[in-house]
């Protein structure tokens, strides 16, 4: 999935399971970001890009765990951070992608609105078995 | 459960969130508020996000549905001490706090509230002043 060989450091794990984890996600991410040198917009954009989906995970997927990690690549840091569940998936990603468009009662900007907010952005669902988004946000 | 506790100043419900908001205390605060407006006859809300380091969709719509039960409750709400960060942030988003006023910081939001009571009180049925262009 990777274009570039990327140096990993340790992939901090966390839960989640309610909404005292999603906290915790944006407290690490915050620190990912700090330690990746990020500026305080960046940091910003990242750790509230983190919000928002580890809230999709919590309240689409069922719960789920979130990765966080810095990597270094052809001399740039960053962070990177992934977002599982085993939940019900997406049927269509492009649908969901649209600003506006909500399952729920939400806005519908939470995945697009966190696309927007950082530089690399995939997904990957199959519906009945889960969703994977990992997001990258590189210090300039 | 944690509760973000309410301060009464006069006619305004003054509230300082300083926690990392969860979102469970974030719906607590909008009951707790339209609340603490009925029993007090509050005129207006001050809240200050100075302490947010974020602020996401879900804390922007619990925001601006704040603004709408006041509304509603006639009391105006202003939003004081938004991060440079958290702005940029926020409007790159996409979201438009739709129904919120903001003010830069505590001393001017609390001298909007007055302004906007004392325009309220002149004028109980007039709708607000506002230019035909563009309509």
């Amino acid at each position: 999935m990777s274009l570039t060989r990327e140096e990993l450091t340790a992939v901090e794990e966390l839960p989640i399971k309610g909404d005292a984890d999603v906290v915790r996600v944006r407290q690490s991410m915050r620190s990912a970001a700090i330690s990746a040198a990020l500026s305080l917009v960046d940091q910003t954009k990242a750790v509230t890009a983190a919000s928002e989906l580890a809230r999709n995970t919590l309240i689409h997927g069922g719960g789920g765990v979130a990765q966080i990690e810095t990597v270094s690549a052809q001399g740039r840091r960053g962070v990177r951070a992934a977002f599982v569940d085993q939940g019900p998936g997406i049927a269509d990603i492009d649908l969901a992608l649209t600003d506006g468009f909500t399952t729920g009662t939400g806005l519908g900007l939470g995945l697009s609105g966190s696309r927007r907010l950082v530089d690399g952005f995939e997904i990957e669902s199959v519906p009945g078995e889960g969703t994977r988004v990992v997001i990258h946000k590189w210090a300039r | 459960m944690d509760r973000i506790p309410i301060l009464k100043i006069g006619d305004t419900l003054v509230v300082t969130i300083q926690t990392d908001l969860q979102d469970q205390i974030a719906v607590s605060l909008q009951e707790d508020l339209s609340e603490r407006i009925v029993e007090t006859g509050a005129r207006g809300v001050l809240i200050d996000i100075t302490a947010l380091e974020i602020v996401d969709t879900f804390i922007g719509r619990m925001l601006s549905t704040i603004a709408s039960i006041s509304r509603v409750l006639d009391a105006d709400t202003v939003v004081v001490g938004m991060r440079p960060a958290v702005a940029i942030t926020l409007v790159e988003l996409g979201l438009s706090l739709k129904g919120i006023r903001t003010a830069l910081d505590a001393e001017k939001g609390m001298a909007l509230l007055s302004r906007l009571s004392t325009a309220d009180d002149d004028q109980p049925d007039a709708p607000p002043a506002r230019s035909a262009i563009g309509e």
